[in-house]
């Protein structure tokens, strides 16, 4: 279902829950689509032992990947013109993560929103911006 | 610079990196459903892209035949020394998205180095960020997806406190 003008305000949120009680399997698979096998990733022994993290920790591509899910719920498949992001904090498994789209502008057939998306103790993983094409 | 890559976009693993950002949207799995949407075909999701390391063939975060990789094995780490660095770590990451795209098109990815530039923060020491642009391209020649990334290396680990 695609935005359109005359429903959205500056300042509308959508918001969801994109990963509850993240495990270290999805990052076991997302490492098998992505192709990057950093092991920081998917190998605690080397994570911890000789990298000298607490444990693996999630690709950022993964939180935005996430984030995208969010993202295209919101706006309709096919409809983004531009997504990017700051990845501000690394994400560990355990994690849940709630992403959120605020309306900055809505300009003709488009729309520019702020993104964020928090851990479950409020700290911000990821800020970013996106704009996707609506219906006027 | 490096050499172009070619990545062709097929259904399934389009099916399979949906799974793993855990999107269950059936416009990524489902081609009959996907051709009653407004798209009107599977589509990646948004951050497929980057998934062109698997067609890099040097890819350099992918153990290779023959050669020592620096994760676990009988030891924490496979390499002899402990590296310099603790790693690459990604900063930012930056899509546009100019042309549809779907299964059966054939890609070919452009790799070009951007600015380079230092930081120091409290949390990981010296930071050096190099920038990347990747320009992908479809069989007809069309500008398709635009992506800018930042990589940053840290002097150590980042400190949680």
């Amino acid at each position: 279902m695609a935005l359109s003008a005359s429903n959205l305000n500056v300042g509308d949120v959508h918001e969801e829950v994109v990963v509850e009680n993240l495990s270290r399997g999805l990052l076991v698979m997302y490492a098998g689509t992505s192709g990057d096998y950093n092991p920081l990733h998917t190998d605690e022994v080397y994570t911890v032992e000789s990298a000298g993290y607490p444990s693996v920790f999630a690709h950022g591509m993964l939180s935005m990947g996430l984030t995208g899910k969010m993202l295209t719920n919101y706006v309709g498949d096919g409809r983004l013109k531009k997504f990017g992001v700051r990845f501000t904090n690394q994400v560990w498994p355990g994690d849940t993560l709630t992403s959120r789209a605020t309306v900055e502008e809505v300009r003709g057939d488009e729309v520019d929103l702020k993104l964020e998306t928090l851990n479950q103790d409020g700290k911000t993983v990821i800020l970013g911006n996106a704009t996707a094409r609506i219906d006027a | 610079m490096s050499d172009d890559v070619t990545m062709p976009v097929e259904a399934t693993h389009i099916m399979m990196f949906a799974r793993s950002v855990a999107d269950d949207n059936q416009v990524y799995y489902d081609a009959d459903y996907a051709k009653g949407t407004e798209v009107g075909h599977i589509l990646p999701p948004p951050t497929f892209y980057r998934s062109v390391a698997q067609f890099d063939p040097n890819y350099f975060l992918r153990p290779k035949v023959g050669e020592k990789w620096f994760g676990s094995a009988k030891g924490p780490t496979g390499i002899d020394e402990k590296p310099k660095s603790s790693g690459g770590l990604h900063a930012e990451q930056h899509f546009e998205y100019h042309q549809p795209v779907k299964p059966g098109d054939v890609l070919t990815v452009t790799t070009k180095d951007g600015e380079k530039w230092e930081k120091t923060s409290k949390r990981a020491g010296k930071l050096m960020f190099t920038e990347t642009i990747q320009e992908y391209r479809n069989q007809n020649g069309e500008l398709v997806v635009t992506s800018r990334s930042v990589g940053v290396k840290t002097e150590r680990p980042v400190d949680q406190g």
